[in-house]
């Protein structure tokens, strides 16, 4: 399998991510003779998933944070080990911004920002590309969501695991989606007093799913135990329920939750007020797919489209794990071996093999299909959003100019509401109020072209044409 | 007690020492390795930032660089993403007002 003596020759491989999808790639690859060069912006190895605190904090126990450690210590090790052979290099604290596809025999320059401040520029060239930039949580407002002590589950989740930090001592969980259960139970470990997990959607839309569901033991077993533990600190567990106002001056200070009926619709009377000083909520996730969409590649719904191999439509660039569609670790995993494998088969034109990978990936699928079905946000969550309520965050657009320029100024689609109220021209380019927006005007979500996925000072563009390649 | 259980209990961890930085002048400790962000919710803050139009507290959100509502100013420079900038000793974090620069600070933004 190894090529030692053409090891100077080989290849190159660039892999962008490096969580469950990234990392398994870029071993499946290296240990087939590509060399690879993996590229990340955090300071470590692990994406969301296996999000490590700063080695500084010198954490002897942080498995006590994490789940499936096991297959993260094999992912580290093989990572520690290829590293040192020289197949992989790892560049860390690099944010990509831009990938530049040159023509179909000359590959790719893959433009990053490193440094403190993310300024200082470089540029890896590669013969192929595989994205594995993972999600990001998708957040639908209410009334009261901008206070600070409102944050997303998986941000907590993550200043959690990365920082060893939680915001406040009371916490309420809440939203939809299989996230919250990890996310309540992190912070409930870890010393906050989680007063509450609400859950939109109810038991009956479980049920409904029992067949695909209970094919999957082994998810069942891991959801199963982050509720007895929650079950054990008494959280109280809120299904069929949601958060319609998070109220404070200033800061956090209480939510209201309330039932809701089939519909989805709060049950009237049913409002209670918790106490708390911080909110994790969550609603779900969505790819991230802006260096796709630069790269011209064809997106299906909000996710980078892939073929059986994880190939995407241009020629030399593959996607693996959320950024072509949310469906945790494991189907990361599994997509990013393949990925690896199909990267690396045809850069050296080898036979391929995968097939243990396909069929993990292909069970993950079919488990993942049902947990949306279960876990759709719930309808009418529009009807809470009072038309004060600020939708685009950045750009502070409330939801009376988004009622506003649909119902009166006759805008169909989520571009000219842009235009017509600001919403998504901010810092964070409509990521974050996307959903939203769509949410309010009544149209699909459309993926936004950005032009870079990163904020580039201006200086670094003057210059980008005369950068020339590290390697 | 269960109240007094903290993350780093839970991890076993033994950072090493604290060192200082200030925040809108006051000293706060921070530990080697953590972002500002995390530095700030250590030191009990959870906002660190007023919105360009109506003067909103903000702070995290996201927590992963994605949404920018956690602006900083760290050293005089402006629109720094806490989550994501490791707080180094010495630092000089600010509140940052609207956009960070005190021509825009006040009324209006650009
Ligand atoms: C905030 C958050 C917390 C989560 N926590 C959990 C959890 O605790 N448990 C759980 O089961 N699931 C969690 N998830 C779900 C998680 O996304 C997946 O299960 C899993 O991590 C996906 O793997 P991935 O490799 O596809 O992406 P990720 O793990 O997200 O890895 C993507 C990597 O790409 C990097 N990246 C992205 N864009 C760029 C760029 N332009 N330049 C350089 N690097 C880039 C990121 O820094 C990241 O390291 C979380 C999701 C989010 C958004
Ligand atoms: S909290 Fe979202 S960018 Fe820092």
């Amino acid at each position: 399998m190894k090529r030692g003596a053409h090891e100077g020759s080989a290849r190159t491989l660039a892999v962008i991510g490096a969580g469950p999808a990234g990392l398994a790639a870029a071993l499946a690859a290296a240990v087939r003779g590509s060399r690879v060069t993996l590229i990340d912006a955090g300071a470590q190895a692990g994406g969301q998933f296996y999000r490590q605190p700063a080695e500084e904090l010198g954490a002897r126990r942080p498995q006590a944070l994490h789940h499936q450690w096991r297959t993260w210590e094999r992912l580290r090790d093989g990572l520690a080990a290829q590293i040192a052979t020289g197949r992989i290099t790892h560049l860390t604290d690099h944010h990509v911004w831009c990938v530049e596809r040159l023509d179909e025999t000359s590959g790719f320059l893959v433009h990053t920002l490193h440094g403190p401040a993310q300024e200082e520029p470089s540029v890896v060239r590669a013969d192929a590309v595989i994205l594995a930039t993972g999600a990001y949580e998708k957040v639908l407002p209410f009334p009261g969501w901008t206070l600070p002590g409102v944050i997303t589950a998986g941000g907590a989740q993550a200043m959690l695991k990365g920082g060893l930090v939680l915001q406040g001592r009371t916490a309420v969980v809440a939203g939809t989606g299989p996230l919250l259960l990890p996310v309540a139970a992190g912070l409930a470990a870890a010393g906050a007093e989680v007063a509450a997990l609400v859950e939109s959607a109810g038991a009956k839309s479980v049920a409904r799913h029992a067949r695909t569901l209970s094919a999957h033991p082994d998810k069942l077993v891991e959801g199963a135990g982050y509720v007895a533990e929650l079950m054990r600190r008494r959280v109280r567990l809120k299904a069929r329920h949601t958060v319609v106002e998070a109220h404070g001056d200033g800061t956090l200070e209480a939510v209201t939750i309330a039932a809701l009926d089939r519909e989805g619709r709060v049950a009237p009377g049913s409002e209670q007020v918790v106490r708390c000083d911080t909110l994790a909520v969550g609603h779900g996730l969505l790819p991230h797919t802006d260096l796709a969409e630069t790269l011209g590649c064809r997106l299906e719904g909000p996710a980078v489209a892939v073929d059986d191999e994880q190939r995407t439509d241009i020629h030399a660039v593959w996607a693996a794990g959320e950024a072509t569609g949310v469906g945790g670790a494991a189907l990361s995993l599994a997509e990013g071996h393949i990925a690896g494998c199909s990267a690396a088969a045809r850069l050296a034109g080898r036979p391929r093999a995968w097939e243990a990978a396909a069929k993990s990936r292909a069970r993950s699928r079919e488990f993942i299909a049902s947990l949306d079905a279960v876990f759709a946000p719930r309808a009418h969550w529009a009807e809470q959003v009072t038309d004060d309520t600020v939708v685009c965050r950045c750009e502070e657009v409330p939801a009376s100019a988004i009622r506003e320029a649909v119902g009166e100024l006759g805008a169909t689609d989520a571009r000219t509401v842009k235009l017509l109220t600001r919403a998504g021209m901010g810092w964070c380019q409509g990521r974050v109020c996307g959903p939203a927006v769509a949410g309010l005007a009544g149209c699909e979500l459309q993926p936004t072209k950005r032009p870079f996925a990163r904020p580039v000072p201006l200086g670094v563009l003057a210059r980008a044409g005369e950068d020339l390649p590290d390697e | 007690m269960t109240s007094k259980r903290t993350p780093l209990d839970l991890v076993r961890a033994e950072p090493g020492p604290a060192h200082t930085a200030t925040f809108d002048g006051a000293q706060i400790a921070v530990l080697p390795g953590q972002t500002v962000a995390a530095a700030l919710w250590s030191a009990g803050v959870t906002a660190w930032r007023t919105t360009r139009g109506t003067g909103e507290p903000r702070g995290v959100f996201c927590g992963i660089g994605v949404c920018f509502d956690c602006l900083v100013t760290v050293n005089g420079r402006p629109n720094q993403r806490a989550c994501l900038v490791r707080a180094e000793p010495g630092d000089d974090i600010r509140t940052q007002h609207g956009t960070g620069h005190d021509d825009a600070a006040e009324g209006e933004g650009p």
